[in-house]
């Protein structure tokens, strides 16, 4: 019970959801769709349906956060899916052999989709072009070297590491015989963990939960939200704005990673490609973030990459006609986006509107 | 027609004369009319050097000026409303607007003439309202009333400030920022001012003069400028906002436009107040919450911002609570210099006393305060010094009790200084 004499705060919770809506709204959609499609999957909630959901999200949910980082500062990346492609194609040539040659091949990949991240950022900051158009040539040159390394799909990626990255934990610890003897019993409760679902959140929580709170991070933010203010505070504008890039080239580049140890070989595919960036832009406004910059988190991407992929699951299960998916997938959309623009009905200066 | 040019760049000047009614043949706008239509209403305000041709960005800012007045004239308006139209042009061009409006008022349109000039508006209106602060005052016809009598009506009697006492000066302050012939572009024409420790010295002047860009010079935010600028005997011409609020020269600036130029509006009211001094509460590359929280809460407490909690979005603050965050920003970053550009407008009267105490006990505090205000009393009642600008210069100082309304008024529209240096005065 709460006295009178207390003052009324809302708790914690409550103050973020207020001030987080669009996160929070994703979230519960998510939750929903994918309870729902439980129900009505023969064989839902059981770890199998699971572990293939997740599988087949990790690398639009890695797309998603790579736009996200772009999308806080008010750019835009369309070169992240062929940066994805660029990786999964370097990842085919080099991530078999020996365990060292393995990891090294993992490295190299990531820090492949870093360098071109890097290169992105100096090329937006110091040439000074727009973001759009910047990446929409870099996209294409990445597409083109995707096409030199793999000009037909192949390649062999260790297998192994292809069954243990997309099952549960406890096949992964079996591949690599974790447990000499039998399994320890603080692992058997969490053995039937997708390893993709883990690989989604240490990613996320080594890259982005750190960086958020750094300076840079934060300059993201302002950025975003006022560059003209951001610059007048001495923020360090140059430096957040080649880091956002960076760092999506690195989420790009563990976007291409998973794809191919999961596809077990690399593709130029050109309309995937192009299919993984125009959805990560989705998946980045149906996780609450603001494509005018400063709002938002690249966990609210992953969510709105979820959100996209488990549509597409109900596929499957109803006996819709499949060509129906992009229809579904844009009614979604636009019903989310319409949500967030009604804020602008309670706009009295209609000149505040443009700004 | 609007001060703020509200032509578009990048279309030609035929096109935006026509832009709201062009001419059409079959549905499709009529070049050949249009560029004709343009050449008439250029040739009417004797601007037919401009090529209707011609984009607009490529126009002189006069030009400019003289294109909207066409475009205006375009529509056949029963009634004109120029707001300061004659704030960027030659005064050839002035007079060719004058005799302009001289036919239209022959022609039986009705005028509005909004300006700060007090000789355009002797030379051109038949009736004189004055307005301040939102309120209508009075009007008269022309010739009805002295200038000095309109002086006094634009400055208003009502003296509802409570300001702090002004310390009294034994010996003069020695001088911590000092600017020497400082230009830049058209808007700074060689400015000489110093600014001592403990010492808040005022801006005054109508708007528009070159306080603004005095300000964002001394703050880094200008390229290309021109002339000395001394901190403490050391060279103190800064590159960037980020070079002029730390190191040696310890600048703030609270700058003109809190929404876009001093807030982050949608984010939470700690990252605002900690927008200029992240560095001051982080562990090597990340921010400490702990510090970050402690910073917050004392900066929220030393200004008294009434605020809710400190993660809302500073958007959701009144004027004056956001004016006071964007100030607790900048103290956060302990500067020595403090320049506040315009900071107490469109804020309530009891925080604007709050400001002005502030202000005072930072100068008591030993920092040198630079202050534009577009407010006469706000300049009389804080200031130990008040220089005046008037295009691009400063053109008088006044100290102590020299500091009046009628020396400042007078002083910002020049009226002392010679005719020859007002540019556009019709004899």
């Amino acid at each position: 019970m709460t006295t009178a004499s207390t003052p009324r705060r809302e708790s914690a919770l409550v103050m973020s959801i207020r001030q987080n809506r669009g996160f929070y709204g994703a979230l519960l959609l998510l939750a929903v769709l994918y309870i729902v499609y439980n129900f009505l999957h023969p064989k839902g909630f059981s770890t199998n349906v699971f572990i293939a959901n997740t599988n087949e999200s990790v690398a639009l949910a890695f797309v998603a956060m790579a736009q996200a980082m772009t999308v806080i500062v008010g750019g835009l990346d369309l070169s992240v899916g062929s940066v994805m492609t660029l990786t999964s194609c370097i990842a085919s040539e080099l991530v078999r052999g020996e365990p060292w040659q393995i990891v090294f091949g993992c490295l190299v990949t990531v820090a492949a989709g870093t360098g071109f991240g890097l290169v992105n950022g100096v090329i937006i900051v110091y040439g000074r072009l727009q973001p759009i158009i910047a990446t929409l040539a870099t996209g294409a040159v990445a597409m083109g070297l995707a096409l030199l390394i793999r000009p037909k799909p192949g390649g062999e990626v260790d297998l192994d590491l292809n069954w243990a990255a997309t099952n549960s934990l406890r096949d992964l610890a079996e591949t690599y015989h974790l447990f000499s003897d039998g399994e320890d019993a603080w692992f058997q409760p969490i053995a039937w963990v997708p390893v993709p679902l883990l690989i989604m959140i240490i990613v996320a929580a080594v890259i982005w939960v750190p960086f958020k709170r750094t300076v840079t991070g934060r300059t993201l933010y302002a950025i975003g939200s006022s560059e003209g203010a951001a610059f007048m505070s001495g923020l360090p504008i140059n430096r957040a704005r080649l880091w956002a890039f960076t760092l999506a080239g690195t989420f790009a580049g563990c976007a291409g990673l998973y794809l191919a140890i999961q596809t077990g070989s690399g593709n130029a595919d050109i309309p995937q490609a192009g299919a993984y960036t125009l959805n990560s832009i989705a998946a980045v406004v149906l996780g609450g973030i603001s494509l005018l910059g400063g709002v938002g988190t690249a966990i609210g991407a992953l969510i709105g990459a979820l959100i996209l992929r488990v549509i597409s699951f109900y596929f499957r299960i109803l006996s819709i006609d499949p060509l129906m998916q992009s229809l579904v997938e844009g009614i979604v959309l636009l019903l989310a986006v319409s949500l967030g623009a009604v804020r602008t009905l309670r706009v009295k200066n209609r000149l505040e509107l443009f700004r | 027609m609007f001060q703020e040019l509200s032509l578009m760049p990048d279309l030609t000047v035929a096109d935006n004369i026509s832009i709201a009614d062009p001419p059409r043949r079959f549905g499709l706008i009529d070049r050949k009319a249009q560029r004709e239509r343009a050449e008439a209403l250029l040739a009417r305000i004797h601007c037919e050097d401009v090529d209707p041709r011609a984009l607009v960005r490529d126009l002189s800012l006069s030009r400019r000026q003289m294109v909207e007045i066409a475009k205006a004239l375009g529509k056949d308006p029963k009634l004109l409303i120029l707001d300061e139209a004659t704030s960027a042009l030659t005064s050839r061009d002035v007079e060719t607007v004058y005799s302009v409006l001289g036919e239209l008022k022959q022609d039986g349109v009705g005028m509005l003439f909004i300006s700060h000039r007090m000789h355009e508006v002797e030379a051109l209106c038949d009736t004189l309202s004055v307005f301040r602060n939102g309120q209508h005052i009075e009007t008269f016809a022309k010739g009805a009333r002295s200038q000095n009598d309109i002086v006094k009506l634009m400055i208003g009697r009502d003296v509802s400030h409570q300001f702090p006492p002004k310390p009294v000066r034994t010996k003069p302050n020695t001088p911590h920022l000092v600017v020497d012939n400082l230009r830049w572009e058209n808007a700074l024409n060689g400015v000489s001012l110093s600014v001592g420790k403990g010492e808040i010295v005022g801006l005054g002047g109508l708007d528009g003069q070159g306080q603004k860009e005095l300000l964002l010079a001394l703050f880094g935010v200008l390229r290309g400028v021109d002339g000395k600028v001394g901190i403490g005997g050391a060279d103190g011409l800064t590159g960037s906002p980020a070079e002029a609020k730390s190191g040696k020269n310890r600048i703030a600036l609270v700058p003109e436009d809190r929404k876009t130029e001093g807030l982050m509006l949608p984010m939470s009211i700690a990252d605002n107040l900690l927008a200029a001094s992240f560095d001051r509460v982080s562990v090597g590359p990340f921010i400490d919450r702990s510090k970050e929280k402690q910073a917050v809460a004392d900066a929220i407490k030393q200004l008294q911002i009434k605020i809710n909690r400190p993660e809302d979005a500073v958007a959701t603050l009144s004027g004056g609570n956001q004016q006071k965050v964007v100030i607790a920003k900048w103290l956060m970053t302990e500067p020595e210099i403090i320049l506040l550009n315009d900071p107490t407008r469109g804020i309530d009267v009891g925080t604007k006393q709050e400001l002005y105490r502030l202000m005072r006990e930072l100068a008591d505090q030993d920092r040198a305060i630079l202050f534009y205000s577009t407010d006469y009393a706000e300049l009389i009642g804080c200031c130990d010094r008040v220089a005046v600008m008037y295009d691009g210069r400063i053109v008088t100082e006044f100290s102590g009790a020299a500091i009046t309304e009628e020396a400042l008024v007078s002083a910002a529209l020049n009226i002392t200084v010679p005719i020859s240096t007002s540019p556009g005065v019709p004899a």
